[in-house]
């Protein structure tokens, strides 16, 4: 089944309180009538928890399924570790190093969205601290369900030699 | 509100205060909000073990406290266009300030819009976002 983000009010409330953003146009519906947008809208960062509907997101533990974070032991936890991932990465799954949106209508309550993602550049360079970094960006292009393009997000990651710790 | 070309000028600055000594806790709220589970930044015993001081926020978590800023300033849905680039984590206890520059204010099909420059610091001025946006204006 193909990945579909529902974009839910009390999804959008809980965002808001992460982010510590206490603009009631993220949570009271009386409120948001009397706003520009005229009904509660996402905050602009919102899109990126589609990784909560994304089937296979690494980054959410699965239910019954070796997970890499701690639990007895500081790295796998939840599931014995499947041979396949005997050795496994250096940890994290790499890093976000750049995000990029373009708005082109406001994201609100009872929007289904889907997205098309494509591959961008790649590239290398040499870190200060963390030895050869990879960037990968990807594309998503995230559409409603009357296919008008809601959002375009760009996304840089990067994976490190070693954890890019910070400066003493 | 929305903001006015003519109260706009190049140069010009606006910084809110996004968050004061970032607790564990709104990181964690972070990753249950968004969908990050990376145990980088909850799971401090996996993070020492993976080389790291310690967990730290996500990357993302910077960019919606920075994104608050933005839209306290902008008014609700006027942002067109908001970038960043992650230059420095963010750890617990860290209090972030996040500003935003005026570039240029210019019109595209009829439309008044500010390009802005932004940037969200650490109490001792060390960057850990930088980018643009672009807002809609009157």
């Amino acid at each position: 089944m193909a990945d579909r983000f529902p974009i839910e009010a009390g999804h959008i409330l809980l965002f808001a309180r992460a982010v510590g953003d206490a603009n009631p146009i993220y949570s009271d519906p009386e409120h948001a009538k009397g706003t520009e947008p005229g009904q509660i809208i996402a905050p602009p960062t919102f899109v990126q928890a589609s990784a909560q509907f994304t089937e296979n997101y690494g980054l959410r533990p699965k239910i019954g399924e070796y997970w890499f974070g701690s639990g007895k032991e500081p790295r796998g936890s939840g599931a014995p570790k499947p041979p396949e991932q005997e050795g496994g990465s250096s940890g994290g799954g790499g890093l976000h190093a750049e995000q990029h949106y373009e708005y082109h209508r406001p994201l609100t309550p009872g929007m289904v969205l889907r997205w098309e993602q494509e591959p961008g550049e790649s590239w290398e360079r040499e870190g200060r601290r963390a030895g050869k970094l990879v960037f990968n960006e990807s594309i998503t292009r995230y559409y409603d369900q009357d296919d008008n393009l809601v959002i375009t997000a760009r996304s840089v990651g990067v994976r490190t030699e070693r954890p890019a710790t910070p400066g003493s | 509100m929305a903001l006015k070309a003519s109260d706009l000028s190049v140069g010009q600055v606006h910084e809110e205060q996004v968050c004061y000594d970032l607790s564990r806790t709104q990181i964690v709220q972070y990753a249950g909000a968004s969908g990050d589970y990376n145990p980088l930044h909850t799971d401090e015993i996996f993070s020492k073990a993976v080389g790291y001081p310690g967990a730290f926020a996500h990357g993302m978590l910077t960019m919606g406290l920075t994104g608050k800023m933005l839209t306290n300033w902008v008014g609700d849905g006027r942002l067109t266009k908001f970038g960043v680039r992650f230059v420095s984590q963010v750890f617990p206890g860290d209090t972030l300030t996040a500003k935003a520059t005026v570039k240029e204010i210019r019109e595209e099909d009829g439309q008044k819009l500010v390009d802005l420059e932004v940037e969200t610091v650490k109490e001792d001025g060390t960057a850990v976002a930088t980018g643009h946006a672009t807002a809609r204006i009157d």
